[in-house]
């Protein structure tokens, strides 16, 4: 995407910062637990809240975690990383400062594919991956002239991925996070929940003319919607383009984004923070990995979504975008290959899967893992399909059903008699009585109106209760009809 | 490196500590010698030498993913200037930060 400006076109040009929380029953530095939403500071060790004399002891599955993400990144891990105060003053950061990783972060240069609207994929490069301290969390609204602060967010380990400069458009930096959130889900190392802080993300944006070297950039802090990051870039490289071609020049800042006023505005507080005086953490040593326990969590990754994507188009010869909808989520794909392995008509799975069954998610607001029907009442449903027990139409209602009671789908056929008619003379009964009883229609499709075959169809349907194999139905008509 | 009242100013701004201007020329000072002590090291030549972060050849502890602290915001809350105590927990307060 360019933006239009009065000088010609600008391209736009985003790096992003992700923040993820690590999946951990304890913080990174202390036996504190991690759950969201408990009572204020009651998830606090004196460790977290920086009490004089306390030491940060590193939480194993935290680093592994790590590992496994920047494995799960195609990224190189550091055996050997060292972590680093970052210096700043705030309200919830007791310390004083950030246990973070600087110089030697535990992750390295990675790539992440991003999907595009045209099924086309690019490759997007991960400059490092480190691990660090959360904040705790002020907030704002509980009483006119004081901020409450709660310490449990307070040293929960995350993950900060940084991309380079790759992205050319809010589009590309949505597909980004939402590529990366599906990572991170298959991995199990993040939870990905925007709404409840779990990841969250900061954009640096410039503009330049294209083929030109980069401008200078703004950082937007602490976007909390995929939705909104795409906003926020665009709403910012407007503001920049706008800047420059009224002969100003962009200021390297940090910015809040307003979705309300729609406008993006420098953030007041962080104006003398960009000193943050790092050096070695004294309390802590360097990490040193032991290489044989990256290649074991190596051996133990699991499927990630490109390659089982790969996989569908491959082995049940779904198009790339259908098989790019399935794998978005790993408990979708799951319930996809319940449903379609062993079938004939992978394709008519997926079909059901994506069309059916989300369209019914999507309108309940559900989860797949809540989804009234499970995956094996779905298999049952599309048996009697193949099988012929059931017409496609009658299986549609027989969905319905199934939606509304949880019973699987031979118990509904057998009480309600939805067996499919496949006896040809019932069938034959049915249509010579439809056009006995029309006789003006035969006369007008026998003299030239063939377009009236799909209206016999449907009375012939109707006279069976849909009932009747349509395929039979469309044989027997034609014949009967023709002569 | 020589340090001048405007970084002394800086850096107390930085670590937040107020330093009246009539006492910035003392510390540059002060800082100043404290500062040529240190740079006496850099006659040394490390080059090709690994930082050294222990007096021990020791590796980094790490421990197990499981919750054995928390549970006690009364404790944590006790020492704070103005505290908020409801049923169960408490928050720290301070005066309205604002962005």
């Amino acid at each position: 995407m360019m933006i239009e400006g009065r000088t010609g076109k600008w391209e736009i040009v985003i790096g992003l910062e992700v923040h993820a929380q690590v999946i951990s029953k304890s913080k990174l530095f202390s036996g504190a637990a991690t759950d969201f939403g408990a009572a204020p500071n009651t998830q606090v060790s004196f460790v977290d809240a920086a009490f004089p004399g306390m030491l940060p002891v590193i939480n194993k599955v935290c680093v592994e975690q790590a590992i496994k993400t920047g494995l799960g990144l195609g990224a190189e891990i550091n055996t050997v990383s060292v972590f680093d105060r970052k210096n700043y003053f705030y309200p919830d950061l007791p310390a004083g400062y950030q246990i973070s990783q600087y110089t030697r972060p535990i992750v390295g240069k990675g790539k992440l594919l991003i999907d595009l609207p045209d099924g086309a994929s690019r490759e997007i490069g991960i400059t490092r991956l480190h691990l660090e301290q959360d904040a705790g969390k002020s907030m704002h609204d509980q009483n006119p002239s004081k901020t409450y602060v709660d310490l449990n967010r307070s040293g929960v380990a995350l993950m900060e991925i940084v991309s380079e400069p790759d992205m050319r458009s809010p589009e590309e930096a949505g597909a980004y996070l939402r590529k990366l959130r599906s990572i991170l889900r298959y991995l199990e190392t993040c939870d990905g929940n925007m709404d409840e802080g779990s990841m969250r993300c900061d954009a640096n944006v410039s503009v330049r003319k294209p083929g030109e070297k980069f401008g200078t950039r703004c950082e937007i802090k602490n976007v909390n919607s995929v939705r909104y990051v795409m906003q926020a870039i665009e709403i910012e490289a407007r503001r920049q383009v706008e800047l420059i071609e009224n002969g100003g020049k962009v200021d390297q800042e940090t910015r809040l984004f307003d979705p309300n006023k729609g406008e993006t505005r420098p953030m007041r507080s962080k104006e003398h923070a960009h000193d943050y005086r790092y050096f070695p953490d004294p309390d802590l040593l360097p990490l040193v990995l032991d290489p044989k326990r990256v290649e074991a969590i190596k051996a133990a990754l699991p499927e990630l979504p490109d390659a089982k994507r790969e996989r569908f188009v491959r082995d049940y010869k779904l198009s790339p975008y259908d098989a790019g909808v399935l794998v978005a989520e790993r408990e979708q794909a799951e319930y996809f290959e319940t449903v379609a392995k062993g079938r004939k008509d992978p394709k008519l799975a997926a079909n059901w899967v994506i069309v059916e069954l989300f369209g019914v998610l999507n309108k309940q607001n559900l989860d797949i893992t809540k989804s009234p029907v499970s995956a094996r009442n779905l298999a049952g449903l599309l048996d009697l399909m193949e099988d012929n027990t059931i017409s496609g139409r009658i299986a549609k209602d027989v969905f319905q059903i199934m939606v509304e009671t949880g019973k699987d789908a031979a118990a509904i056929v057998q009480e309600k008699g939805l067996r499919q008619v496949t006896d040809t003379g019932a069938i034959d009964a049915a249509i010579d009585k439809v056009i006995a009883d029309n006789a003006a229609k035969v006369g007008e499709y026998r003299g030239g109106k063939p377009t009236l075959f799909g209206w016999f169809v449907g009375q012939v349907m109707k006279a069976t209760q849909g009932k009747a194999n349509p395929a039979m139905v469309n044989e027997r008509l034609k014949a009967k009809l023709g002569g | 490196m020589s340090l001048d009242k405007a970084t002394v100013a800086r850096i107390a701004t930085l670590a937040r500590i107020k330093v009246a201007d009539a006492d910035l020329d003392r510390m540059a000072g002060e800082l100043q010698n404290i500062m040529s002590w240190i740079e006496q090291l850099n006659e040394l030549d490390t080059s090709g030498i690994e930082p050294m972060t222990s007096a021990v050849e020791t590796l980094l502890p790490q421990r197990e993913d499981q919750v054995t602290d928390g549970g006690y915001a009364e404790k944590i809350v006790a020492n704070a200037a103005e505290p908020v105590r409801g049923v169960d927990g408490g928050f720290f307060t301070v005066p309205k930060v604002v962005e």
